[in-house]
C-alpha cells in the first residue's frame, strides 16, 4: 500500500508489539512447563474453573451482542441487570426460602423459583431502561445512548445500593449443591455448583440459538437488526422488537446472576460492574453483535484468566501471578483487536454498523 | 459600570479592609505553619475520614462512632462545642487523597481522626502534612506509614498497632502454639494487607518455618481459586490471608472446595473482623482463626464507653477499632487543651504547637492502654490476640 512511498511507524510498532506479546507467551509457557509445578490434575482444575467462569461471562456477554446488534449501542447498563439478578437471588433464597426450610425440601422446585423471579427482575428493569432512557434517544447521536447508559448504569447501582444496603450479604448453600462429583477419566473432581453452570449455560444458548433463529420473534429481531426501516415497512413493529430484544439479553443476564450468587455464595451491588466489562470484553473477543461470538468469547476469556497466569505469567518469574489475570484479559482484548478486530468470529460489517 | 459605583465598590472595600484590621484581636499568630483560630460561638470542628461505604463500611462506622462517643464525653473545648466533619476514606489510595484535599480545603479544621485503612492513609497522610495539619489514625496498621524512609510524614500519628506487631504475634502462634512449620501468605496488593502478610513472613521464617507461597488476589474479584490452587500446589499447613472482608470471606469458602487445602489451617486479620464478615464466612470459619487487636478492655471508662456507644449508634460494637477512635480523639482534644490560647472568647491553636504536643504524648491513659508516641507518630499500646469464630461471634483463644 503506503510502503513504497514512506515508511509507516505505526504499522512497525504493532508489528513489534504483536511479536514481543508471542514471544512472552511462548517462553512464559515454555519456562512454566520445564519447571513443571503442578501435577496433570491442577491444570484440569483450572480449566474447569475457567469453563464455569467463562459460561457465566458468555450468558452475560449475549447481552452485548443482542442490543449492539439491533441497536449499534453497547449498553453499559446490562452489567446491572446482571446485578439486579443476583440480588433478587438473595432475597428470595434467604427469606422465603431458606428460613422456611423449603429451599432444602424442594430444591429443584426452588431452584426454579428463583430463576424465574431473577429473569423477571432483571427483564422488568431493562424494559423500563429501554423504554425511558434510551428510546427517547434513538435518533441521537451514537455517543448520546453511550454516555446515557453509563448514567443508567449508576442509577440502578445505587438504587439497589439503597435497598439493600451497601454491606455484602452471604446466601446460604442448597445442600444438592454442596460437594463434588468424582470426574475419574480426568483424575479430578467437579464442583457441583460448576456443573449446574455449565449445564445450564448449555441448555440456555441452545434454546436462545432455537428462539432466535426458529421462532417469528426471533426472525423479527434479525430483520430488525438487518435494516429497521425495511423491517418497519414489512409491517415488523420495531419498538416492540427492541424491548423484546433487550427482555432476551436481560434473562440471560438475571440467569447468570442466580448460577453467580449459588457458586459464590456471597454478594454485594457492585458486583455486576467487572462481570459487566469483563463480558463486554467477551463480547468483543468473539466479534460483537455475534451470538455463537459471545459464547465463544466468554469461555475463552473464562479460560484464559484461569489458565493464563499460571501458565504465561508463572514461567516469567512474576511474583503474585494471579493478580494480573484483569491484564491477561484486556491483553487479550487489545490482541484480538489488532489481530482481528471484527473478533474471532465475528463477520466484517458494513459501512452502516459499523 | 459607571465610575461613581466603582468608586463607592472600592470605599466599602477600603472601609471593610480597615474594620476586619481593627477587629480588636491582640492576638498574632506565630506559628511556623499556621494558627486555626474560632469566634466565641464558633464551634471547634474536627474531621474524620473512615470508610463509610461499601464492603468495609462496618469498620469505620464502628470508629466513627469511637469519635463521637469521644466528643460527647468531652462536652467542650474552652467553652466551644465540638463538631465533626465525616468524610469517607473509600478504603483506597483514590478515597484518601479526595477526603484529604476536601479536609485541607477547609481552614475551619483542627485535627483528622483517620483513616481507617492504610492504603487510604498512605495518600492522605501526604496532603495532610504539606497542609500542616495532624492526622491520628485509629486503625491504619501497615508498618509503611511510620516507616520515616517510605511512606511516613510529619502530623501523621496512630493509635492503631503497627503490623509489625501482629505478623509478629501470629507467626509466633502458628509456629509454636499449632506446631505448623509450612504456611503461605495472601495479600492484596493494599499497603495494608501486603505489609501484614510480609511482617508474617519475616516473622515465621525468622522462627524456622518456611513459607511456600506468598501471593496476592485483586481487590473486587471473586473467583479465588485459581489462586487457591496455586498456594494448594505447594501443600502448607497454615494459610494467612490478611485481606478485606469480601475478598476474606471469598477465600474462606473457596478453600474448602479446592482439593490439596482440606486439612490447611486457615487464618485471615483484623480486617475480616466484623458482623459483616462474620456472616458472610458462615459455616466456612469453622476451625479458621483471626488475628487482631485485643479488645477484652476492663474499666468504667470502657463501661461508660459502651453505654454511650449503644445509646449514639443504637448497635452493639460493630468491630475493633472503636476504643482506638476513641483514644485517638481524646489525643487530640488532651492537645488542643494543651496548646490552645484563649483571646477574649476567641480561640487560637498553632498547628505546629498541636504536632509538638501530639508526637510528646506519653503515658496518655485510654481505653486502649497507656498511649507514648515515638518519633514516627507510633503511639500505640499493642496488645493482641488470635480468635475463632464460635455461632457468629468471635471468642479470643490466645495468648
Amino acid at each position: 500500500m503506503t510502503r513504497s512511498k514512506d515508511f509507516d511507524f505505526v504499522g512497525l510498532f504493532l508489528w513489534v508489539f504483536r511479536a514481543v506479546i508471542l514471544i512472552l507467551i511462548v517462553w512464559g509457557t515454555y519456562a512454566t512447563i520445564a519447571d513443571n509445578p503442578y501435577e496433570t490434575r491442577t491444570w484440569v482444575d483450572f480449566i474447569i474453573f475457567g469453563l464455569a467462569q467463562g459460561s457465566m461471562y458468555a450468558l452475560i456477554a449475549i447481552g452485548y451482542t443482542l442490543v449492539y446488534g439491533v441497536l449499534f449501542m453497547i449498553n453499559f447498563a446490562h452489567g446491572e441487570f446482571f446485578m439486579a439478578g443476583i440480588l433478587t437471588t438473595t432475597v428470595v433464597i434467604t427469606t422465603p426460602l431458606s428460613e422456611s426450610g423449603f429451599l432444602n425440601e424442594q430444591p429443584i422446585l426452588s431452584l426454579l423459583i428463583i430463576a424465574i423471579s431473577s429473569m423477571a427482575v432483571s427483564i422488568f428493569i431493562s424494559v423500563l431502561t429501554e423504554r425511558i432512557a434510551y428510546r427517547p434517544l434513538r435518533k441521537a447521536p451514537r455517543l448520546v445512548p453511550l454516555i446515557t447508559a453509563i448514567g443508567a448504569s449508576y442509577f440502578w447501582q445505587n438504587y439497589f445500593r439503597g435497598l439493600f444496603g451497601s454491606g455484602i450479604k452471604p446466601i446460604p448453600q442448597i445442600e444438592i449443591l454442596d460437594g463434588t462429583i468424582p470426574l475419574d477419566f480426568l483424575g479430578t473432581t467437579m464442583l457441583k455448583s460448576h456443573v449446574l453452570v455449565i449445564v445450564t449455560t448449555i441448555v440456555m444458548l441452545i434454546a436462545l440459538n432455537f428462539f432466535i433463529m426458529k421462532t417469528k420473534t426471533g426472525k423479527a429481531i434479525r430483520a430488525v437488526a438487518e435494516d429497521k426501516d425495511v423491517a418497519n415497512l414489512m409491517g415488523i413493529n420495531v419498538d416492540q422488537t427492541i424491548s423484546i430484544t433487550f427482555a432476551t439479553g436481560a434473562a440471560m443476564a438475571g440467569i447468570a446472576g442466580v448460577l453467580y450468587s449459588l457458586v459464590f455464595r456471597q454478594v454485594h451491588f457492585f458486583m455486576g460492574f467487572i462481570p459487566g466489562i469483563k463480558a463486554f470484553t467477551a463480547a468483543v473477543l468473539g466479534g460483537i453483535g455475534s451470538l455463537p461470538g459471545a459464547a465463544v468469547g466468554g469461555l475463552l476469556l473464562g479460560m484464559f484468566e484461569s489458565v493464563g497466569p499460571s501458565l504465561f505469567l508463572r514461567g516469567l518469574g512474576i511474583p503474585a501471578f494471579n493478580q494480573l489475570k484483569d491484564v491477561i484479559a484486556f491483553t487479550m482484548l487489545v490482541m484480538v483487536l489488532i489481530f482481528r478486530p471484527q473478533g474471532i468470529v465475528g463477520e466484517v460489517l458494513s459501512e452502516k454498523k459499523a | 459600570m459607571s465610575k461613581r459605583v466603582l468608586s463607592i465598590l472600592g470605599l466599602i472595600l477600603v472601609a471593610s479592609i480597615a474594620l476586619v484590621a481593627c477587629g480588636g484581636s491582640s492576638f498574632e499568630c506565630e506559628d511556623a505553619i499556621g494558627c486555626v483560630s474560632y469566634a466565641e460561638g464558633e464551634p471547634v470542628r474536627i474531621a474524620s475520614a473512615l470508610v463509610i461505604t461499601g464492603p468495609n463500611t462496618q469498620l469505620g462506622l464502628d470508629s466513627q462512632y469511637g469519635v463521637e462517643v469521644a466528643m460527647s464525653f468531652q462536652d467542650t473545648l474552652f467553652g466551644h462545642e465540638i463538631e465533626l466533619q465525616a468524610e469517607d476514606d473509600g478504603c483506597n489510595a483514590e478515597g484518601g487523597q479526595a477526603a484529604g484535599q476536601k479536609i485541607t480545603s477547609d481552614p475551619s479544621i483542627v485535627a483528622i481522626v483517620g483513616t481507617s485503612c492504610s492504603g487510604a492513609g498512605v495518600a492522605m497522610s501526604s496532603v495532610v502534612s504539606e497542609a500542616g495539619y495532624s492526622m491520628v489514625s485509629p486503625s491504619n496498621t501497615s508498618p509503611v506509614l511510620t516507616d520515616p524512609d517510605i511512606a511516613w510524614h510529619p502530623g501523621y500519628y496512630r493509635s492503631a498497632h503497627n503490623d509489625k506487631v501482629q505478623g509478629a504475634a501470629i507467626a509466633d502462634f502458628a509456629f509454636n502454639e499449632l506446631g505448623l512449620s509450612t504456611a503461605a501468605a495472601i495479600h492484596d496488593g493494599d499497603p495494608y494487607t501486603e505489609g501484614l502478610a510480609n511482617a508474617f513472613r519475616v516473622s515465621f521464617e525468622a522462627l524456622g518455618g518456611s513459607i511456600t507461597t506468598f501471593t496476592a488476589v485483586v481487590v473486587g474479584d471473586t473467583d479465588m481459586r485459581p489462586v487457591l490452587t496455586e498456594v494448594a500446589a505447594g501443600a502448607p499447613e497454615f494459610i494467612y490471608f490478611p485481606v478485606f472482608t469480601a475478598e476474606c470471606a471469598f477465600l474462606a469458602k473457596q478453600a474448602g472446595e479446592v482439593a490439596g487445602l482440606e486439612g490447611t489451617v486457615l487464618a485471615a486479620a483484623d480486617g475480616c473482623i466484623s458482623a459483616d464478615a462474620a456472616a458472610a464466612i458462615g459455616e466456612a470459619g469453622a476451625g479458621m482463626y483471626f488475628s487482631g487487636p485485643d479488645i477484652s478492655f476492663t474499666g468504667s471508662l470502657y463501661e461508660d464507653f459502651k453505654a454511650e456507644y449503644t445509646a449514639i449508634s443504637g448497635e452493639d460494637l460493630l468491630s475493633v477499632f472503636h476504643a482506638h477512635a476513641f483514644d485517638a480523639a481524646r489525643m487530640i482534644f488532651a492537645c488542643v487543651e494543651e496548646v490552645g490560647v484563649e483571646d477574649g472568647g476567641d480561640l487560637h491553636i498553632g498547628r505546629q504547637d498541636l504536632r509538638d504536643c501530639l508526637s510528646a504524648t506519653s503515658n496518655f491513659t485510654g481505653i486502649t492502654g497507656s498511649l507514648t508516641c515515638n518519633d514516627y507518630g507510633d503511639c500505640a499500646d499493642p496488645k493482641i490476640t488470635v480468635s475463632e469464630l464460635v455461632d457468629g461471634e468471635y471468642a479470643t483463644v490466645w495468648p
